[in-house]
């Protein structure tokens, strides 16, 4: 499933175009074509060699677990939620992404659940008007 | 440099009463420090002095105050004395430190004062919440709903499946934290709790239950910095600054090579042992940065007090106790002495200077002369660490 996007049509590697992918149900990371360091989010430059040639590279979403909680003082914007289960999932090419976990028991979470990406397409009204991603079994 | 020589000297200190102060703002709870420090040392005429102030706030967001270091400046009556404000979450205060050594050694101040503030309790705890979480990552962590409990419980879950720590493992030094708090008169919460009491407290972010978290807490804190030579004019018994570390690391928890082991403490305090010249074993008592019980729990391994995921049973086997071998956090720590997070840095000096000039009274550690701080910042992405020893 992973693919590149051609330089000419290359969108900018910055966070706002990370959440614009999101939108469009995309896992997208920048991968560095000098060292070959990849970058979620992405980042203007390499932050280990400095290289500016970057592309887009668009990730398996599937992943396991490697740490979680379940959070029941939450912030005020995500009291609605609470208790919601909160984890950093480990996709199969080694990078890391934290998010929240829906559609499962919590007594169920332990380290090494398989879980996968979802997309909340509709973006939040206030800023930073993202869309969001979570995560759920397969 | 020289190792284990002096960078500085503390000649005085001082703290706020720690706790819910309603009758007091941030910038009162300052000038409180900063008169106990004045106090404390008759020889010191602050006005003529001292030269400048460097001090720790987080956030402006509790009382709707940014600019605050020349009012600080003011409220201690140190004006026209120039102040900077410096902010790395809840390790702004130690930062503020180390910026008065640097004043300190590059020659252009003698005296200098330092501290820190936090005024929290005014704010619900779901305010509170919200401004303490704007530390972590925004995008990726505060985004998608995480809090500070949550990236500290985070920490745990990977602590426990690598190790076998256990829940009762981190209630222990909820307990040991809670009794030094019951013999600090400053401390917020001057009371012991059982282990059942813990255990049995609600849950916040699984597996961190209410009373693995700090205090919510008003509170200032200030310590008198001037350079070694200069120290036997202000007071018989200065305490000398002889190792300084600071580490950094990615904001969010999720980019770091560790779940289990904070690198920032690490790299901090390789640095400073190089500079103070000592190991982990010279060091006789310790305040740490117990934001949530695991943090000192992997405090202990991060520090080399122990070895890499024997932190569970260091604190099984009694060795952090005021009995101890290790005495740490003998002020309560956050959990009990309470954690205005501007503050905090600055009050586990206070601790130290107390400690290494016999005068932490029922806390006492017998024949101590070498302390340790380590303040953290949000969930580990700022770290510094400062050794002291009896002058």
């Amino acid at each position: 499933m992973e693919g590149t996007i051609h330089e000419s049509e290359t969108p900018p590697f910055t966070i706002e175009q990370f959440f614009k992918f999101i939108k469009e149900k995309k896992l997208m990371a920048a991968k560095c074509r000098q060292c070959g360091t990849m970058h979620l989010p992405p980042r203007p430059a390499c932050s280990n060699c400095y290289s500016k040639e970057l592309s887009w590279t668009q990730l398996e979403t599937r992943g396991k677990l490697v740490t979680y909680t379940v959070i029941y003082i939450a912030p005020e914007q995500f009291q609605k939620n609470a208790p919601y289960a909160y984890g950093i999932i480990e996709l199969e090419n080694g990078l890391r992404i934290p998010g929240m976990i829906k559609n499962i028991e919590h007594e169920k979470l332990k380290v090494g659940t398989e879980l996968e990406v979802d997309f909340e397409v509709e973006p939040s009204p206030n800023w930073p008007q993202w869309s969001r991603y979570f995560f759920r079994p397969p | 440099m020289v190792k284990g020589k002096p960078l500085v000297a503390v000649v005085s200190a001082g703290l706020s009463k720690f706790g819910k102060l309603e009758d007091y703002v941030g910038r009162e709870l300052f000038a409180q420090a900063a008169s106990e420090a004045f106090e404390r040392c008759p020889n010191l005429n602050p006005k003529k002095d001292i030269k400048a102030l460097f001090v720790g706030m987080m956030s402006e967001s509790f009382e709707h105050q940014s600019h605050s270091a020349p009012m600080l400046s003011d409220w201690a009556g140190l004006l026209p004395a120039p102040a900077i404000r410096t902010e790395i979450a809840c390790a702004s205060s130690a930062a503020a430190l180390r910026t008065g050594i640097f004043s300190i050694l590059s020659g252009i101040y003698d005296i200098v004062l330092v501290g820190g503030f936090e005024k929290m309790t005014k704010r619900t705890t779901a305010e509170t919440t919200e401004i303490l979480g704007m530390a972590a990552d925004h995008p990726f962590e505060q985004w998608n709903g995480i809090t500070f409990p949550g990236l500290f419980a985070l920490m745990a879950t990977a602590h426990m499946h690598k190790y076998g720590t256990t829940e009762q493992q981190l209630g222990l030094i909820a307990v040991k934290n809670h009794h030094n708090g019951s013999l600090n008169p400053k401390a917020h919460i001057q009371k012991e709790v059982s282990l059942e009491t813990v255990m049995a407290s609600r849950m916040v972010a699984k597996p961190l239950k209410l009373y693995d978290c700090s205090l919510i807490s008003d509170g200032a804190s200030c310590a008198v910095l001037t350079k070694p030579e200069l120290a036997k004019q202000y007071t018989e018994c200065p305490v000398y600054i002889i190792g300084s570390g600071h580490g950094s690391d990615t904001l969010g928890l999720y980019q770091r090579e560790s779940l289990t082991s904070i690198k920032a403490t690490r790299n901090a305090v390789k640095e400073a042992y190089s500079m103070a010249n000592l190991k982990s074993t010279d060091i006789d008592v310790a305040e740490v940065h117990d934001c949530f019980t695991i943090a000192e729990l992997i405090a202990y391994e991060d520090l080399g007090f122990c070895q890499p995921g024997e932190g569970g049973k260091f604190i099984e086997k009694s060795i952090p106790t005021l009995e101890g071998d290790l005495p740490v956090n003998t002020s309560g720590g956050l959990k009990s002495k309470g954690h205005p997070v501007g503050a905090t840095g600055i009050a586990q000096l206070y601790e130290i200077y107390l400690q290494l000039t016999s005068q932490a009274e029922k806390r006492q550690v017998e024949g101590c002369k070498t302390g340790l701080t380590q303040n953290l910042g949000g969930s580990g992405a700022s770290c510094l660490v400062h050794i002291f020893r009896r002058g």
